[in-house]
């Protein structure tokens, strides 16, 4: 008895404890999840009311009279919910379409580097995308100085992108925190991503997260895509080239229920059109053609605090290259003329489950699951090669807080699974790999000057053993506008020496591995070290906003596959014997210099050594200096949103040594350097209304050239036959222009 | 039958009474800017048993997450208090006030209208 009047007296007291309703308001038309501070939220028929912080949290009195939550802001649909209970409210505002309603926002920022973040984060919003209108993620950076975009292959046309001068394959590229570009999609994986599909990036140099994996070892490039519940209901974009590219894609995104929301992406890309402006009778740029579906669903129940996602996705890519006059259906595999085709198929399926307690918004639980499937049946010349790669991932992550929110921990486990089936002309090569990991991250912040993030994770892999990788990022703020940050983290990986020098199969080099004991194709796993410190200032020039950062990595390899092409008749692959390091340095400044226009500019330099057989020796067809200039300007939106948006970019890049070539005869012989390099690239673009806008633009548009890419293209079944010696652009000056047409 | 419901009675009761762990609360703090957000959040989680503190700018609304079983409400607002910003139930003294910054004071009707005039744009 005297239980139940415990009860009956304490009921009362835990229902009257809870009598408010917390939630958080998100801007529906920034490119990530941001919070919309100022917004009014008030109760239908009452004057009960509130407004959002900068955060967009809110806070306001909750009774059961109340039934009707009404969420306003100028400029932006005014929303009505029904709410019955008092779990936290997440809810996304979305900017009115009509185009009477003027308007006011400040203007943000397309890339910002985070003040806050302990890891040297660099942040690309969809503006800044849009600056490189074509096409894929392997251009999105061309505006971007942390990431170097190499210029396209001689045969294949595939961009390859570097970070603290080491090419893709040591970062560690997801797409929403699910490793994507890896295996067998290593080489052409980032064309495969089309541009608008793509919502956002982050960029982090340096050693990165545990979370996502041992395998980034320079840094991490994450993409998210477009989601169903924010991405426009309906966008069109076609794009067309003088160089004979045509490209579109459709997005339509529709609410299926309350709770769930799907999104099509449609792409495709066609080249048809033969080039050869070098007269070297090889095409300048290949054929091409690709269809890539995928099918998003996403599932939002804010008062349980679930959302989740589930992807499919579908490519088909061919592409043609080689001689102009190559047919392959006449002169497949006979020396008569030289041809190439590339032909890839990918699948992905991925499922992602979150929850974020109600009650305790610092605890979430996380699953995420990716299948996917990739083959490549190609060959180049008399070359045959052709990869299937499957791969499972699945990882779960639990977040709290220890003790209170200064102390944040991230752990969980994850699974990896890759199976490589490849042929190479006549050998197969066959390979499993699986793995098993814990890990552990904890973050600091002393809500002020310091803050850091410590993780480490211990994985069991069926190849490398059992190994153990930490990493760490600090950032001090010791004065206003300022954050020091230091990382060191190591990471491992196998090297897939075919799919990722594909190019050495446009060439006469044989391919030579000189280690036999290994599990990797006879080679050793990857193993290496990143230190890093980085300073950012912001400060007021001229009372306008500008910032500096400079940046020091140095990457240090205890096993590299070393990659050697030093010797022109073949292309060894062997086990790092001595040492290899890349250190790197940036300095990056940012300049609001008048209203609306933006200055970007950045020096780099790379000293990246390796101990070849034949000695210790720059890497060879990386310059040792960069210099990137870029500036925008946008005119202020008028009334109806209509805007002009300038953009300009300049890269020079110092010599770069070439492999050597002295045992080759005298005509096959190249100088030791390249000659340096300048490329400007621009774009206009003119917006109609926020639904209507064109741009056009250009590359390279002073038209500088190298001149012969091919080495003895006369000959290509002959030896010193060689397609690899690209330092600068191959096909000249190039004009396009696009459209996008949206509805919300 | 008797002895389990008594036992669900039990349970029940002791479960009501038990201090909740995850506690919630909304008080009121006085302050005006971002620098003064950062001073009552600092204070606020830095009293033993508080989970998570944020506080909203505009509302002057203290939303915290603590353990009942460590602190009380009273104490935490003492904390906030004692780095110079007024609480419901414990007030600055005199002394803790004036160690706010001086764009910080709060009790001044000038600093008041200066911090409503302008936006926040020290966010960094």
């Amino acid at each position: 008895m005297k239980y139940l009047l415990y009860i009956i007296f304490c009921l009362p007291l835990a229902l009257v404890a809870q009598e408010s309703l917390n939630g958080r308001v998100f801007d529906g038309a920034a490119s990530q999840k941001e919070g919309l501070p100022g917004a009014n939220v008030f109760w239908l028929n009452s004057s009960m009311g509130s407004i959002t912080d900068d955060d967009g949290n809110f806070e306001i009195p909750f009774n059961a009279d109340y039934s009707k939550l009404v969420i306003s802001y100028v400029g932006y649909k005014t929303d009505t919910i029904s709410i019955k209970t008092t779990n936290f409210l997440e809810h996304s505002l979305n900017p009115k379409s009509d185009l009477e309603e003027v308007t006011v926002s400040a203007r943000k920022k397309a890339t910002s580097r985070s003040y806050l973040q302990a890891q040297n984060v660099i942040l690309v919003s969809s503006d800044e995308l849009l600056k490189a209108a074509c096409c894929n993620l392997s251009e999105s950076f061309e505006t971007n100085p942390s990431i170097d975009v190499n210029f396209a292959d001689a045969v294949t046309g595939t961009r390859q992108i570097q970070m603290l001068g080491l090419k893709s394959p040591y970062i560690l590229i997801t797409t929403e925190n699910i490793p994507a570009i890896r295996g067998a999609a290593q080489a052409y994986g980032l064309s495969f991503i089309p541009g608008t599909w793509v919502e956002s990036i982050q960029i982090t140099k340096g050693a990165g997260s545990v979370v996502n994996g041992y395998e980034s070892i320079t840094g991490q490039i994450n993409a998210e895509m477009q989601k169903p519940s924010k991405d426009f209901s309906f966008y069109q974009n076609f794009y067309a080239s003088l160089n004979g590219r045509k490209e579109s894609n459709t997005h339509i995104n529709t609410q299926v229920s309350d709770r769930w929301h799907t999104g099509f992406l449609l792409h495709g890309n066609l080249r048809n059109r033969k080039f050869d402006n070098n007269n070297d009778t090889f095409l300048d740029l290949p054929l091409a053609e690709q269809i890539n579906f995928m099918n998003r669903w996403q599932y939002t129940n804010p008062e349980k605090g679930f959302v989740s996602f589930i992807n499919l996705r579908y490519m088909d890519d061919r592409k043609q290259a080689g001689q102009v006059q190559f047919n392959p259906d006449l002169d497949l595999e006979v020396p008569n003329l030289w041809g190439s085709e590339i032909d890839t198929k990918r699948a992905d399926v991925s499922a992602k489950l979150g929850w974020v307690n109600p009650e305790i918004p610092y605890q979430s639980i996380g699953v995420q699951t990716a299948f996917s499937w990739h083959e490549q049946d190609s060959y180049f010349g008399l070359n045959d090669y052709d990869i299937t790669h499957t791969s499972f991932y699945g990882t779960g992550i639990y977040n709290t807080i220890i003790s209170d929110s200064r102390h944040k921990v991230k752990t969980g486990v994850s699974f990896t699974y890759d199976a490589y089936d490849e042929l190479v002309n006549t050998t197969k090569y066959g390979r499993k790999e699986n793995s098993v990991g814990a890990f552990f991250e904890y973050s600091y912040d002393n809500l002020d000057a310091l803050n850091l993030t410590a993780g480490v994770r211990v994985d069991n892999h069926n190849l490398f053993g059992l190994f153990v990788t930490p990493r760490l990022h600090v950032r001090y703020a010791p004065w206003e506008k300022s954050a020091f940050r230091a990382s060191v983290g190591s990471g491992r990986r196998s090297a897939n020496i075919f799919t990722e020098n594909q190019q050495m199969f446009s060439s006469s080099r044989d391919i030579l591995i000189l280690n036999r004991g290994g599990d990797i194709y006879g080679l050793n796993p990857e193993v290496a070290w990143n230190y890093g410190v980085s300073y950012l200032q912001g400060f007021n020039l001229l009372d306008r906003k500008a910032d500096i950062t400079l940046d020091f990595y140095r990457t240090d390899f205890q096993n590299q596959v070393v990659v050697d092409w030093e010797n022109a008749q073949n292309v060894r692959f062997y086990n790092l014997r001595g040492e290899s390091f890349a250190n790197s340095f940036q300095a990056e400044f940012n300049y609001n210099i008048f209203e609306n226009v933006d200055l970007r500019m950045a020096y780099k330099y790379y000293d990246i050594k390796t101990d070849y057989i034949s000695g210790r020796l720059e890497k060879p067809l990386t310059p040792r200096n960069r210099v990137f200039a870029n500036v925008g300007y946008e005119t202020e939106r008028t009334e109806k949103g209509s805007q002009w948006k300038f953009d300009l970019t300049y890269n020079w890049l110092d010599t770069q040594r070439y492999p050597s070539t002295v045992s080759s005869p005298e005509q096959f012989r190249l100088p030791e350097r390249s000659p340096t390099i300048g490329t400007l690239n621009a774009q206009i673009t003119k917006v109609f209304s926020p639904r209507f806008e064109i741009y056009i633009g250009g590359e390279n548009m002073t038209n500088v050239r190298q001149d012969n890419p091919i080495l003895n293209a006369e000959n290509p079944f002959a030896t010193y036959f060689d397609t690899t010696f690209v330092y600068g652009p191959i096909f000249g000056s190039m004009y396009y222009t696009g459209m996008r047409y949206k509805i919300d | 039958m008797k002895k389990a419901l008594i036992i669900l009675f039990i349970m029940f009761g002791l479960g009501v009474q038990a201090q909740n762990k995850n506690a919630k609360a909304v008080v009121e703090v006085d302050g005006v800017c971002m620098m003064c957000k950062q001073r009552i959040e600092k204070a606020a989680i830095k009293s033993k048993g508080v989970k998570s503190a944020v506080w909203n700018v505009k509302t002057h609304e203290l939303s915290l997450i603590f353990d009942e079983r460590k602190t009380t409400l009273a104490e935490i607002q003492g904390n906030v208090a004692a780095v110079g910003h007024d609480t419901p139930e414990v007030i600055a003294t005199e002394e803790a006030y004036n160690s706010v910054h001086e764009c910080c004071k709060y009790r001044s009707e000038e600093v008041k209208k200066d911090h409503n005039e302008k936006t926040d744009d020290n966010k960094n």
